[in-house]
């Protein structure tokens, strides 16, 4: 352990701790612009400059390791000169358009030239100028702009695995561009807007909309996938206007994927903000009040026989608002509950057995992946990332069993059926540490029990499951899923589960369904005609479509709910603007329709509700933990056919309403997804 | 004065073949075997007591470099040698690859044992295309004789030795950058600490060591570092050096001297003295482009080693002596300097980036004086604020010669900006 000293306090660091995360430990700030905590460490920007005693020069502080007995100063003439020489250098070819610039008020350049530059400029030639670069529907460049920290290059190289970018030329010359001109093909293509320190690269949907100080700033959680990205939402008034990522070293470090940052324009669009009735002559929808609509839905849930009545919740859904609905449909004496709309049939009596039990985090320890019937990249960009930087670490292996496909890792391909299971012991022989990911869609195939029992058979030879390692995992893509499962959103004693509700709505013996954000197109196509559907949500997708009452709802950025995260993670999202019109938060619409029904839920407000759902699921977690599950095993009996195992999504831009609704997740679809189907076209 | 007997570039002009049979002849490959047999112990000793300092520039003792590499890294050691012979003014290398490369080849496997690297890579400047044939036809001889390879020269020890030829990037001379050009990459320089010593070459502990430096090792050895030792002004500048004199000389050349000999001595009697004679004289850029300048009064008496130089504000660097008389335009003459560093520098780091460019825009308004007294101050100020604080040392190399200038030219500087005013005024 190192004990050094800076500006005159004594300090002591584990050995191997840079200079700069030293001073950081007491207080000192150093200024940066190419060091970031999570890339490699260039020492190029040469901002961090501090003197050390009997060093003939200047040192970068952020790559120089902490020694015992040096001694720093950040604030001798030494240092301060050397860092306002630098401030000067990265100032004379800037552009110094700061009134034009979408960076401006969260700039790293324009803050540290206030704190460590010159007042006044000397430079009096003329300013290169670099042409900007196209990189798709994301990114947008200013590329004079750049100071060549290259944050952008080792993100993209080192966090998201693919190397479209990086620095080509050099001395003046030097620029930041793709090597022929394209896009860049990644999932956590906005983080590179994050980790760049000056104004060159600017999220562009959202350029010119704002300034930072205009921005009220919610903490809050993602809805588009599992994975529950912590995140922050930047809104002005009502409209959300930029989603960014927040630091949650367990579940997204700080990085988000494209979806969670960029699909918030469908937010605005496509919303139902007043209830609808469907005219029994014209069979249209039309506009209604609440109190039309709840009576309603009212009337038609007391006449409806229990047995001839469901309720499913979808993708989207918060655990207030699952919950309320379980006691809404428990009071009805409704036993056709479920959660599982995709036809996933998780095992709803076995925690372990749907939840992803390594954790995410979890993932770094291990040392064999083994992914069966999913594609994480898509289905959990994060996760892949995770996956990725524990293979950048310590070069893991990983095995697919399933389609192949492009992970930004490398990776042994296993198989492509259930037969290729069989294999799976020899993969994970000598690993200590392994670890088996399943998809959702694994979960939909007809032979999921004979699959999962393989799968068992695994844990138990290859010692993926032990007393203190867990190392089976389901990969969900849904953010509401885990949370109802957890809540037991599945049939009651004597109730239909999902294919049986679907299939008496197809046999006109389903009376009425109450649908709680459910837009999934198989299921909502497979519905009977002569079902009432009530559908409660926040967008005028499919199944309002079909909907016979629409009771409009809040969508994630409008209420203050909570989500369980594929790993079972309790998290709180907040509310960060309301809802539009009379669109109401979900689980408010609930107990008033209990009112209506004349049972009145025994909850007035959130809090008391949540202490209900506290003093009902006593196996929750506190927030932003998770709660181990018990190992059970999986699966059951019957045999595997030959079928091969797909991913549960295939198009990673358009995996809910809110992305169906956005403009930029079509663009997105247009110029990644259709872009690379035309150039297998051109081969 | 150096003594014909003392010579160890013999063949430096080329008068016979660098064929291997004739290297032998003039003793190269002579009881190589044998010094190796005496151990590694045994060679770096005997570099430490020759005295060699690097030739590449910077002048660090050979043998303390070498012993810097690890006993038991447990990881295989690489000997590098840099003949990316770029610095403007300096041509000795080259003369070394094409007339000598026998020399450089046994150098580079007793260094290469005493540094328990078992091969090497010799890495040759792009634009060097004859050079590098020449050298490739004397590691195929090597080869061919079996002096490299298994059991090289009989040593019991097995040497390899691969030629590889970079791109023509000056960049790729510093020692990181051309590790890093040799990997595959973009040849930017590497942040130090780790030395490559620890971390080199696909991070195993590496040396580089420039091409006159290995070359020089089979002849210290074999005559004993003592006799190298006592040549050279003192003890701390010794043995024998390459000079490369070009410019306004009466005739150019490269010729091996005496470390220490005076600078004017050098010129008069190797290259028949400055153009209309020593009082001609302007100024004397000591040790290729990246050294201060130095002005005729310094010259008159400067010694030619690397304290000396050191000592007068400049450098012995590559030992390539540039000549100018009173005819040059010294200020383009810095400026088109400044050029040059401008157009190399990677481009990885702020200060050498930003700041090389800005010095050349400087100084080529102050070739026609079109600036302002203070901007000569702001010129020297900017210097130092590259001066220092880059990864590696082309900002400094970029600096020195425009501080050298105003240094001992700024009468020259505020007499040009005195006349572009008054000129200025006229036209108004």
């Amino acid at each position: 352990m190192p004990k050094l000293t800076i500006n005159g306090v004594e300090v002591e660091v584990e050995a191997g701790t840079s200079i700069l995360q030293a001073a950081e430990e007491i207080g000192v700030e150093i200024p940066r612009f190419c060091y970031h905590d999570r890339l490699s460490v260039p020492a190029n920007c040469r901002m961090c400059l501090v003197d050390l005693e009997g060093a003939p020069k200047p040192v970068a502080s952020c790559a120089m390791a902490c020694g015992d007995g040096m001694v720093i100063r950040t604030d001798s003439e030494r240092a301060e000169k050397a860092r306002k020489g630098v401030m000067e250098f990265l100032l004379i070819n800037h552009p110094l358009d700061c009134p034009i610039c979408d960076q401006g008020g969260e700039c790293d350049l324009q803050d540290q030239a206030v704190g460590y530059g010159y007042d006044r400029s000397r430079y009096h030639e003329t300013k290169r100028s670099v042409p900007n670069k196209e990189l798709g529907p994301l990114v947008e460049t200013v590329m004079t702009r750049c100071i060549n920290c290259t944050r952008c290059v080792r993100f993209a190289e080192e966090v998201a695995g693919v190397d479209d970018i990086a620095q080509l030329h050099r001395g003046e010359d030097a620029e930041i561009t793709t090597f022929v001109e394209k896009t860049i093909s990644s999932e956590l293509s906005g983080n590179l807007v994050d980790v760049c320190p000056v104004g060159a690269l600017t999220n562009k949907p959202y350029a010119y909309k704002a300034r930072p100080w205009e921005l009220k700033k919610t903490i809050s959680i993602d809805v588009h996938d599992a994975v529950g990205s912590n995140i922050r939402i930047d809104a002005r008034g009502r409209e959300v206007l930029r989603v960014m990522p927040r630091l949650n070293e367990d579940v997204n470090e700080e990085w988000i994927s494209d979806k969670t940052r960029y699909a918030l324009d469908g937010l605005a669009k496509g919303r139902l903000d007043r209830p609808y009735i469907r005219n029994s002559r014209s069979k249209k929808l039309e506009e209604a009040s609440w109190g039309e609509a709840l009576a309603l839905v009212a009337k038609k849930l007391k006449a409806s026989d229990p047995k001839k009545t469901a309720a499913l919740v979808g993708d989207l859904a918060d655990i207030e608002s699952t919950v309320a609905l379980k006691d809404l449909m428990a009071g009805l004496g409704v036993a056709n509950l479920d959660c599982r709309v995709d036809g996933a049939m998780y095992p709803a009596d076995n925690r372990a057995g749907y939840l992803f039990n390594t954790t995410i985090a979890g993932l770094e320890d291990s040392d064999a992946v083994l992914l069966v019937g999913t594609n994480p990249r898509i289905e959990a960009a994060m996760v892949n990332a995770r996956i990725r930087k524990t293979w950048l670490a310590k070069r893991i292996k990983v095995g697919v069993i399933g389609e192949d496909m492009d992970l930004n890792y490398p990776y042994a391909h296993i198989g492509d059926d259930a037969a290729a299971l069989s294999k799976a012991n020899a993969f994970f022989k000598g690993a200590k540490n392994p670890v088996i990911i399943v998809g959702s869609a694994v979960f939909k195939r007809s032979d999921a029990q004979a699959v999962l029992n393989e799968i068992n058979a695994i844990c138990e030879k290859s010692k993926v499951v032990t007393k203190d390692w867990n190392g089976f995992n389901v990969l969900h893509s849904a953010a509401g899923r885990v949370g109802a499962l957890e809540v037991g959103f599945t049939p009651a004693k004597g109730g239909m589960d999902i294919n049986k509700i679907i299939k008496a709505s197809a046999d006109d013996s389903l009376e009425t369904l109450f649908l709680l954000g459910v837009d999934n197109a198989e299921l909502i196509n497979g519905l009977g005609k002569k079902t009432f559907v009530i559908y409660q949500g926040h967008h005028g997708d499919l199944g309002a479509s079909n909907a016979d009452v629409i009771l409009p709802a809040a969508a994630y950025s409008e209420k203050d709910a909570s989500y369980m995260n594929m790993e079972g993670r309790l998290q709180r999202a907040q509310k960060a603007v309301s809802a539009p019109n009379e669109a109401k938060q979900d689980w408010t619409i609930i107990r008033a329709l209990s009112d209506s029904l004349g049972t009145a839920l025994p909850y007035n407000d959130l809090y008391e509700l949540r202490k209900s759902i506290r003093a009902h699921y006593k196996h929750f977690p506190a927030i932003d933990e998770v709660q181990a599950a018990e190992w059970k095993g999986i699966g059951g009996k019957g045999t595997c056919i030959k079928a091969k195992f797909t991913p549960a999504i295939d198009n990673f831009y358009m995996t809910n309403v809110i992305c169906h609704a956005s403009k930029v997740m079509k663009d997105c679809t247009d110029s990644f997804i259709a872009q690379g189907d035309k150039a297998i076209a051109a081969e | 004065m150096l003594q014909d007997k003392d010579r160890i570039y013999t063949n430096l002009y080329g008068f016979e073949s660098f064929s291997l049979k004739d290297a032998q002849k003039r003793g190269d490959w002579d009881k190589t075997g044998s010094f190796v047999k005496k151990g590694a112990d045994w060679i770096i000793n005997e570099m430490k007591a020759s005295g060699l300092r690097g030739r590449g520039g910077a002048g660090f003792p050979t043998g303390l470099k070498w012993s810097f590499m690890p006993k038991d890294s447990g990881k295989p050691h690489y000997l590098v040698i840099n003949a990316d012979e770029s610095e403007p003014g300096t041509c000795k290398d080259r003369d070394i690859l094409r007339h000598e490369p026998h020399k450089l080849i046994e150098g580079a496997l007793l260094a290469g044992y005493a540094m328990g690297a078992h091969a090497a890579y010799i890495y040759v400047r792009g634009e060097f295309y004859n050079e590098a044939s020449s050298l490739m036809i004397a590691v195929k001889e090597a080869y061919e004789a079996g002096l490299l390879g298994k059991n090289a020269a009989k040593s019991g020890w097995d040497f390899d030795v691969y030629v590889h030829r970079g791109a023509g990037a000056y960049i790729c001379g510093e020692e990181t950058a051309l590790i890093e050009s040799l990997e595959g990459k973009k040849g930017q320089p590497r942040n130090k600490p780790p030395f490559p010593a620890m971390a080199g070459l696909y991070s195993c502990p590496t040396t580089v060591n420039n091409v006159e430096t290995i070359a020089s090792v089979p002849t210290i050895l074999r005559r004993g570092g003592a006799w190298f030792a006592g040549l050279g002004s003192d003890e701390k500048n010794t043995g024998t050096k390459l000079f490369c004199i070009s410019g306004h000389v009466e005739n150019p050349c490269n010729v091996e001297e005496e470390m220490g000999i005076p600078l004017k001595t050098l010129i008069e009697t190797h290259c028949g003295g400055v153009k209309g004679g020593w009082d001609n004289l302007l100024a004397i850029i000591p040790g290729g482009s990246s050294t201060p300048l130095l002005p005729k009064d310094v010259c008159d008496d400067i010694k030619m080693d690397f304290d000396s130089l050191r000592g007068a504000g400049s450098g012995l660097g590559t030992a390539g002596v540039i000549v100018m008389d009173k005819s040059t335009d010294i200020v383009y003459a810095i400026a088109r300097l400044s050029m040059f560093y401008m157009h190399e520098s990677c481009g990885q780091c702020t200060p050498c980036r930003e700041g090389s460019g800005w010095l050349w825009r400087m100084m080529m308004r102050m070739v026609d004086g079109n600036a302002t007294l203070e901007e000569i101050d702001q010129l020297w100020d900017v210097t130092k604020e590259i001066e220092g604080q880059t990864i590696c040392a082309l900002g400094d190399a970029a600096a020195w010669p425009v501080q050298g200038l105003i240094r001992h030219f700024r009468p020259e500087l505020e007499a040009r900006i005195m006349h572009y005013r008054k000129q200025a005024a006229c036209a108004a």
